[in-house]
């Protein structure tokens, strides 16, 4: 009996051992030795100095250049945010009220291109931004611009691009949400004389925004860590943390450097999501119960 | 669905609903129809169609050797992850035990931690152990960030079934081992297959990761495919990229036939 029960008690460890080990080995170690190296100093001619200094954080916090750095990457991320969230909630709902089977369809064009590469996605807003692409032909065409507009290298176009690679998140997280909403509140606000915009506005939304700030936390930090979007359209010209350290790795080699980077991008990502948890459950707690 | 209670989509929904389709598919579309232009540089195919950017392929060796690359580390990987998912899932499913949620927790933290920070911290561990430009080094990583995709899909398919089966087998005296073999292992055989497909997608994608820790002799289709891009602009990126995206969609169908393309992309449902 005891012996059954011990078995019982080691089962669960004995299961997890072989995926717990390769995550202790090639997750928590590779992970330590990057803090590690975000203390080491970095020598130009002597490359990475053993023994435990500040310098690579200091030097990131007195030079404006990374506050710029990381201003510009939240402000892209946000604006990423916005938009999916301008975009997703009425999509969703309109999905939501589609026919089974061409929302069955549709469903499939819109959710599909998350399975698709993302350097794939991007080359093909690599062309529709470009001078001569068709962005900017119709853009002429409507005449609401006289020349081309510069979208390629710039950080609207890094915002096109990662909206379009991320909004199937946020129609997701919306999605879901619709599925916990209870119909009998919207017949009642309606039976009660309330208009389809003050029921959208009293009685959906509300029973949406748990769906809609999960879906802007996941955009938030995919957006804030994405890297082949930037890189490809916005290029040199519109760094971001990501691109920074990729540079600081393999092309400055500067390793301590842009360790130092990724703890602080670490940092932010996690903050941003354990901060906005709190929040959700603080305000929405008679929600979920 | 409740809401389609309030009727269906009026004008004004279409025409946004038609631009949010026209947006999503543009980049894709765009894509293939440059990959058939007969000019040497991106344009569409409307003057003058050809199959010469496929041909050009060949004398591309990068690329050509990028996907044999890619696809035996997705095959591989998306293997070795779940061969490691199924008994965690299991134990996960089936115990209550000191540190459950903490192990769920760090089994899908790579879904959590930046691509870029992973890279980078299996760079610095590569180069320490000199792993550098090994195979077998990069199965491991890829398994490692693709498992919570198998796990979690394991995991719903192992909270969704019935037990009955699995006990009458226990109690009509088939081992454990049977049981699982016989009873437990066809039962969530779609959700460990669908897993497998998502988690060699995921690995086949995966660029933002790879890019660290390629090496010229090892370098997968997605991270060629974007030193191609940001180097030269040639039309060969977007035959290659159409190639990918039937790809994809047949993947796609596999996915849909195993376990439901929508249990897939929303989740456990």
């Amino acid at each position: 009996m005891v012996k059954s029960n011990l078995r019982q008690s080691l089962a669960p460890w004995l299961l997890s051992m072989p995926a717990f080990v390769l995550f202790l080995g090639l997750l928590a170690v590779p992970m330590a030795l990057t803090a590690i190296l975000s203390f080491n100093a970095f020598d130009g001619m002597r490359g990475i100095q053993p023994g435990f200094s500040l310098t690579n954080y200091i030097s990131i916090l007195a030079d404006s250049y990374y506050y710029e750095l990381f201003l510009r990457t939240s402000a892209m991320a946000l604006g990423v945010t916005v938009i999916c969230i301008i975009i997703g909630v009425p999509e969703t709902l309109i999905l939501a009220r589609m026919r089974p089977s061409l929302q069955g369809i549709f469903f499939v064009v819109i959710l599909g291109p998350l399975l698709i590469s993302v350097v794939v996605r991007t080359l093909g807003w690599q062309i529709l931004l470009s001078r001569q692409g068709a962005v900017n032909s119709i853009l002429l065409g409507l005449h609401l611009v006289n020349r081309p507009v510069q979208l390629l290298f710039s950080i609207t176009g890094v915002i096109i691009g990662l909206t379009h690679v991320l909004l199937p998140f946020m129609i997701i997280a919306i999605w879901t949400a619709l599925q916990r909403l209870d119909g009998q509140v919207v017949h009642a606000a309606q039976s009660l004389g309330a208009g389809p915009l003050t029921t959208f506005r009293r009685v959906t939304l509300p029973q949406l925004l748990p769906g809609i700030l999960s879906g802007a936390i996941i955009v938030f930090t995919l957006s804030a860590s994405a890297f082949a979007t930037p890189a490809i359209i916005g290029g040199r010209r519109v760094k971001v943390v990501t691109t920074a350290i990729y540079d600081e790795f393999l092309n400055s080699m500067n390793w301590p450097l842009g360790a130092a980077i990724s703890v602080l991008l670490l940092i932010g990502i996690v903050f941003v999501v354990v901060g906005s948890n709190k929040l959700i459950e603080r305000k929405f707690k008679q929600v979920f119960a | 669905m409740s809401t389609r209670a309030n009727g269906g989509n009026g004008p004004l929904a279409l025409a946004f609903h038609t631009v949010v389709t026209v947006f999503i598919l543009a980049p894709l579309v765009v894509v293939v129809l440059v990959s058939f232009s007969d000019k040497g540089f991106i344009s569409m195919p409307f003057n003058g169609a050809s199959l010469r950017w496929y041909q050009e392929i060949i004398n591309a060796p990068e690329l050509l050797s990028g996907f044999l690359l890619s696809i035996r580390l997705g095959l591989t990987a998306a293997t070795l992850a779940a061969a490691l998912a199924i008994p965690a899932a299991l134990a996960i499913a089936r115990h209550r035990f000191v540190g459950r949620d903490g192990l769920m927790a760090f089994l899908m933290s790579p879904m959590m931690i930046p691509h870029v920070v992973l890279g980078i911290a299996f760079l610095r561990f590569f180069s320490v152990m000199d792993w550098t430009g090994s195979f077998a080094a990069l199965v491991l990583v890829h398994a490692l960030i693709v498992m919570p995709f198998s796990l979690r899909l394991t995991l719903a398919a192992l909270f969704g079934m019935e037990r009955d089966a699995e006990n009458a087998a226990r109690s009509l005296g088939a081992s454990r081992l049977v049981a699982f073999r016989r009873i437990l292992l066809p039962l969530i055989l779609p959700g460990v297959a669908g897993g497998w497909v998502l988690a060699f997608i995921q690995s086949f994608d995966d660029v933002t990761m790879t890019i660290f820790v390629a090496t010229p002799g090892m370098t997968t289709l997605p991270v060629a495919l974007y030193n191609r891009i940001t180097q030269l602009s040639d039309p060969v990126t977007t035959s290659v990229s159409t190639i990918m995206i039937i790809g994809t969609i047949i993947f796609m169908f596999a996915l849909d036939r195993i376990v439901g393309l929508d249990k897939v992309l929303i989740g456990k449902k």
